[in-house]
This record gives C-alpha cells, structure tokens and sequence, in this order.
C-alpha cells in the first residue's frame, strides 16, 4: 500500500487520476447532501446508526458532566450553603405562588367544565437531562437523554423552570435533538402580555436572542413587555413565557417596527429539561364528524337492491347508503 | 507486523480523537473558539504520511462527522475532501515550510473551508453567520504548531515511525 503511487506511470500521477477523483467525492458530497437537504433523509440514516451515535454522544458528555461533578464537589461550603438558601427561598416563593394559583385554577376547572372544554391547567410533562454534546458552533440544538423508547415524538415542546426553551425535531432511540427557540430556522408564535398584541418571534443569527420583525408601527410596544406564546399554530400551548423585550426600533423602511427580546428560559444553563406531552390544540375548524347521513340500519336492504333497474355494476351493492344514492341517478339516466 | 498494526491503531485512534473533540462542548463564551478538530488531525496525517491519507479516506471521516454532528449529510465530507485534496497537492512544499510558514498555510486551508461551508449553508437557506464565525480558523492555525510537535513527539516516543 505504501508504494502504490510508484507503480503507476508518471504521465498519470497524481495529477489527473487525483482531480478526476477529486471531482467524483466532491459529486458524491452534492449529491449526499442535496438528497438531504430535499428528503431529511439523515434523520431515518441516524436513526438507522444510532446504535453506533448514541453511545458516542454519551462518552463525549462525560468531559462535561465530570466538569460538573468537579465543581459541586470542589465547591465550598459557604457558596453551597448560600445556594441552598436561595432555593429554599425559591421552593417557598413557588409554593406560596402555587397555594394562591390552587383556588384560581380550582374555579377555572369548574369555569372550564361549565364551558364544556377540554382545557387543562395540570401539565403532563416529563423530566430530560441534557447531554453535554457540541453539534457545531452557531447551531442552536441541544441533545437530551430520552427518546423513542420514552415515548418522545417530533414536536414536543421543551421547557425549563423559566419558559419555553424549543422543540424536539430529532428523535433517535435513547436520545433526542431540540432545536432552540433562537435558532434562525425557529419562529415561535407569541402575544404581548400586556397588550395582547399578536406576533411571532424569531431566532436571530446573531447569537442568544429573538428577533420580532414585524410589529405595526401603530403598536404599544415598549421595553420589558413580557411575550408569552399565544397559541396559534397548534405547535406551543398558550401561556407559556418566552421572554423579554429588550430593545424596540423601526425597521430600515420604516414600515414596521423591529424588537428584539432575551429568551425567558436559561438556555445555555439548564441541566434538566421538560418535555410536555400534550401538544397544543391544532388549530383550525374542527375535523368533521365521521358518520354523517342517514344511520347505517335504514341502508336499503340488498334483497330490494337487485330490483332497482339502475345498478348494473355488481361492486356497487356493498356501498354505504350514501353513495348508493348518489349512484342511483347517474344509473337512471340512460 | 506489529509495528504495522500499532501505527495503524495509532492513525484510527487520533482520527478518532478528533471526532470526539469536535463533539465536546466548550464553556458557553469560548465556543467560537473552538478550532475544526478533524481538519486539523486530517492535516497532520496528510504532510506526515501523505500514502495514508487519501481522498477517499478523507470522505469517509467527513461523512462520519456528519452522521455525529446531525446538520447535512456530506457538508464535512465536502470540506474535507476538498482540504485533503489541496494539502496532499502542496504536500512537498509544505513539508520544508518552517513551523510559522505551515501555520499561515493551515490559516489559509481553515480560511477556505470556512469559505466553503459558508457557501453550502448559504445555499441550503441559512442566514449569514455573525462575526465570531471567523475566529475559529485563527485558533486553529495558531494551535498548529502545538497539534504538529504533540503528534510528532508521541509518534517518536511511540517508536512508529514510517519505514
């Protein structure tokens, strides 16, 4: 192997034979990667190898999670004391919160049951731990330690303590990839809390913020609006606190005015995640009931049908009621 | 025969190294520093065993840190491929370079793979990255030196030199 550029004639050394080469990887490379581009082809690949990825993802997170162990266990006491205290503090806010939530949510549910809804206030989520795994520099995607086998689906909504962090759009068998809300291919809908003003928000390029491009010149919007998402779009349920306007300006036309706001979750420090289970209400009418017409017991008797003089094809008895009837005057005609 | 093997083992083993560098996180504020790990690894092997390295080997370890890194399938095997290509071409050369003079090579191979890669996510519909987008070539021609010397002096001690 170690001389085989010595056998080959020097008229066609590496030249020739090596950009012709050249081209057909780089070919190949185009093709791989436009099939991908079209089909999302790598996800059934991945899948496929996850076998191999997987454990992969697993040891390249053990640098970062021995860093971790490192710190909580170099970390003096004071700083562990005074973190301690402050999530006491934090549990005794919440729960104080939450006892003054319970009778609000009590009368909602009873609200709600009146109204006939499907509405509820309980979440039904469950628990992730990230994988400290790079997936490249200006990709805001984050790899979490469940998947397939936990039941977890394309389009779960990730959530931390604070707000909505993304959501799944990878799921191989153990582990799952999110996407970020301030990923430029991400748009998440949202309303202004205080004006109920509804827009969407995007990812930006530019690193650890949302952009909202397109908000009426009229519009109230002014620095430190809270935007929750709204709802639409059936991905993200409602009320969920995405961030913070952080700075408002017109837009080089003039025509809208541009925001950008700080993400309400800690997205490059949570350790443990939320996947909700529920997704949202897809929006739109509601699908139409299933059995519409005449109930199936008044379908005419096939002992009658051979009498009308219109059937004439012998696949035509077994039909429902329905297209029966509709059958019968194209039939009668002639 | 075994030192055969063990410079074998020794070759899969540092390619290897560097996928798994290329998936390790930095600290949320030094990632843009981050230098292209495999490119750097793929480089090595190019100016010091030019035979082992060929184009094919360099797809092979490109698409490999596709299927890892999850974004487009033969994105890295394209850079790669086309980096391997342009450093075994200069090989000669490059070789005889005094350590700084291989260093603004390996800038200018890490400048035009990051050419490159822009080019496919401006193609596949990404915005154009920010400014920090460039640092990472910098860090990676200034480690060069370090990644040759380590490499070269583990291969000494490791007594697996080429013939």
């Amino acid at each position: 192997m170690a001389l085989n550029r010595d056998d080959k004639s020097p008229l066609f050394a590496p030249g020739v034979a090596g950009t012709l080469r050249l081209i057909v990887y780089l070919a190949l490379a185009c093709v791989l990667m436009v099939l991908d581009h079209r089909g999302g082809w790598l996800g059934n690949v991945r899948y496929g190898l996850s076998l191999v990825v997987e454990p992969v993802y697993r040891i390249a997170g053990l640098p970062s999670q021995g860093f971790q162990a490192a710190t909580v266990a170099f970390a003096d006491r004071q700083r562990l004391t005074e973190q301690n205290q402050r999530l006491r503090e934090d549990l005794l806010l919440a729960n104080a919160k939450l006892n003054r939530m319970a009778s609000v949510a009590e009368q909602n549910t009873r609200l709600k049951e009146l109204l006939d809804t499907q509405h509820s206030l309980s979440l039904n989520v469950q628990l992730a731990r990230l994988i400290g795994v790079d997936l490249g520099s200006f990709r805001h995607r984050i790899v979490l330690n469940v998947g397939a086998r936990d039941k977890v689906q394309p389009g779960q909504v990730v959530i931390d303590a604070r707000g909505v962090m993304g959501q799944i759009v990878e799921v191989m068998p153990t582990t799952a990839v999110a996407m970020l809300i301030t990923d430029p291919n991400h748009a998440i809908p949202v309303t202004i809390e205080r004006t109920g003003l509804r827009t969407i928000a995007y990812g930006s390029r530019a690193g650890d913020m949302l952009t909202l491009p397109n908000i009426p010149v009229s519009a109230d919007v002014q620095v430190g609006d809270k935007l929750v998402t709204s709802g639409l779009g059936g991905r993200f349920p409602p009320g969920f606190p995405v961030g913070e306007i952080r700075d408002v300006a017109q837009t080089a036309s003039g025509t809208f005015l541009s925001a950008q706001a700080k993400p309400a979750a800690d997205l490059d420090r949570s350790e443990d995640v939320l996947l909700l289970h529920d997704l949202a209400e897809s929006a739109g009418p509601p699908p139409p009931a299933p059995n519409v017409g005449p109930p199936s017991d008044l379908k005419p008797d096939p002992a009658v049908a051979p009498t009308l003089p219109s059937v004439t094809s012998p696949t035509a008895t077994p039909l429902p009621a329905r297209a029966s009837t509709a059958a019968t005057p194209t039939g009668a005609t002639p | 025969m075994n030192r055969l093997r063990v410079r074998q083992l020794w070759f899969a083993a540092t390619l290897l190294l560097s996928l798994f560098l290329m998936l390790i996180p930095l600290p949320g504020p030094l990632t843009p520093f981050k230098p292209y790990w495999p490119a750097l690894i793929l480089l090595y092997w190019c100016l010091q065993s030019g035979d082992r390295v060929t184009l094919g080997l360099a797809f092979c370890v490109g698409v490999a840190a596709d299927l890892f890194d999850g974004v487009l399938l033969g994105e890295q095997a394209l850079r790669l491929t086309a980096m391997v290509f342009i450093a075994l071409r200069f090989r000669s050369r490059l070789r005889f370079f005094p350590m700084w003079q291989q260093s603004l090579a390996v800038l200018g191979f890490l400048v035009n793979d990051r050419i490159l890669l822009l080019l496919v996510r401006v193609f596949g519909g990404d915005p154009l990255p920010p400014v920090e987008y460039w640092i990472s070539p910098l860090v990676g021609a200034a480690l060069w030196p370090f990644v040759f010397l380590i490499l070269d002096d583990l291969r000494a001690r490791l007594r697996i030199h080429d013939a």
